[in-house]
């Protein structure tokens, strides 16, 4: 449940940087997602076009504040985003440095709590820092968006260990991987460790074919959550013979 | 009296930000607004007054990841 809302399909898409706006729409209905992120930009032309596009996506949007570099920018950009779309959603983006993408995690705080004081439903980009996760929670934020690796990096999941501690000390709070998939193994991953949803944007728009490789994803993403919900088998140092000793014949 | 428009220098005949928009072409129920980077709600447009060296956004959805 993400403030509420059930989604079926636990991949969430990106929608920049497609070849041209008619692989994102197909791009889209090949993954079968249902939410879709969506930025806010100075109105010049095909802005019509692209709002007819996402409309016709009958997606939800998540609107994000890409690009914010400070608390102020991304407060005032969350309130533009939530009139515009007419949704409480946002994901929440205050960049640390430009180079990394980092989130500022200081500054995410602070935002956040204006946010969620404000009726906004916040999704955090943040780090698998446990203690800034609980300093999220505490300002309101009930999903929390640890990367996998730097934006558009493609690395996957750089910290396995991280997140697969984080999800041990948030069971209750939706937990989604957000940036740094390159691979649809490595959204899979990340299901497999038990999260609740992946969210991606170049992975897909980069690949040489978006719209297969969003199918990728789609099926990848719901794979992982399968054998999540059907529970892995416990890790072994040593070999243990899968076929039954009983009945060996002495030759 | 000179404003900024999404970073573009400009004289505007108009004296509110809801004329502003008007005046520039902007489809007004489609795009959001910002003025010295503080958000002005739709039905604020027509009362906020609009002064020497503003600097007013224009927002609407965009391509995002």
């Amino acid at each position: 449940m993400f403030y509420g809302v059930t989604l079926n399909s636990r991949l969430m898409l990106g929608t920049a940087q497609y070849p041209s706006p008619a692989i994102l729409q197909q791009a889209i209905a090949a993954s079968g997602v249902e939410v879709i992120t969506v930025s806010l930009r100075r109105e010049g032309r095909g802005g019509a076009d692209f709002r007819r596009l996402i409309a016709e996506t009958g997606c939800r949007i998540l609107p994000n504040t890409a690009g914010c570099h400070t608390a102020a920018e991304a407060v005032t950009t969350a309130h533009m985003a939530r009139e515009v779309f007419g949704t409480n959603w946002i994901k929440l983006e205050v960049i640390g440095h430009a180079d990394t993408l980092q989130p500022d995690p200081f500054a995410l705080v602070e935002a956040a709590r204006t946010l969620c004081a404000d009726g906004f439903e916040v999704f955090p980009y943040t780090t698998e820092d446990l203690i800034l996760g609980e300093k999220l929670v505490e300002a309101g934020c009930q999903v929390l968006m640890p990367w996998g690796a730097p934006i558009g990096s493609g690395q996957g999941l750089r910290s396995i260990e991280g997140l697969r501690s984080m999800r041990a000390h948030f069971p209750d709070i939706p937990l989604v991987v957000d940036a740094g998939i390159g691979a649809p193994s490595q959204a899979a991953q990340a299901m497999e460790l038990g999260y609740d949803a992946v969210l991606l944007n170049t992975a897909v728009a980069k690949a040489l074919d978006p719209v297969a490789m969003a199918g990728a994803f789609g099926q990848a993403v719901s794979a992982g959550q399968m054998a999540a919900e059907a529970g892995l088998m416990p890790r072994r140092d040593m070999a243990a013979a899968s076929t039954p000793i009983f009945g060996l014949a002495e030759l | 009296m000179r404003v900024e428009v999404n970073g573009e220098g400009m004289v505007p005949r108009a004296n509110t930000l809801a004329e502003l928009l008007l005046d520039c072409g902007f489809e007004t129920a489609a795009v959001a607004t910002a003025v010295n980077g503080q958000f002005v709600p739709r039905g604020a447009r027509v009362g906020h007054r609009l002064a020497d060296g503003d600097r007013i956004e224009v927002l609407s959805p965009m391509q995002g990841g």
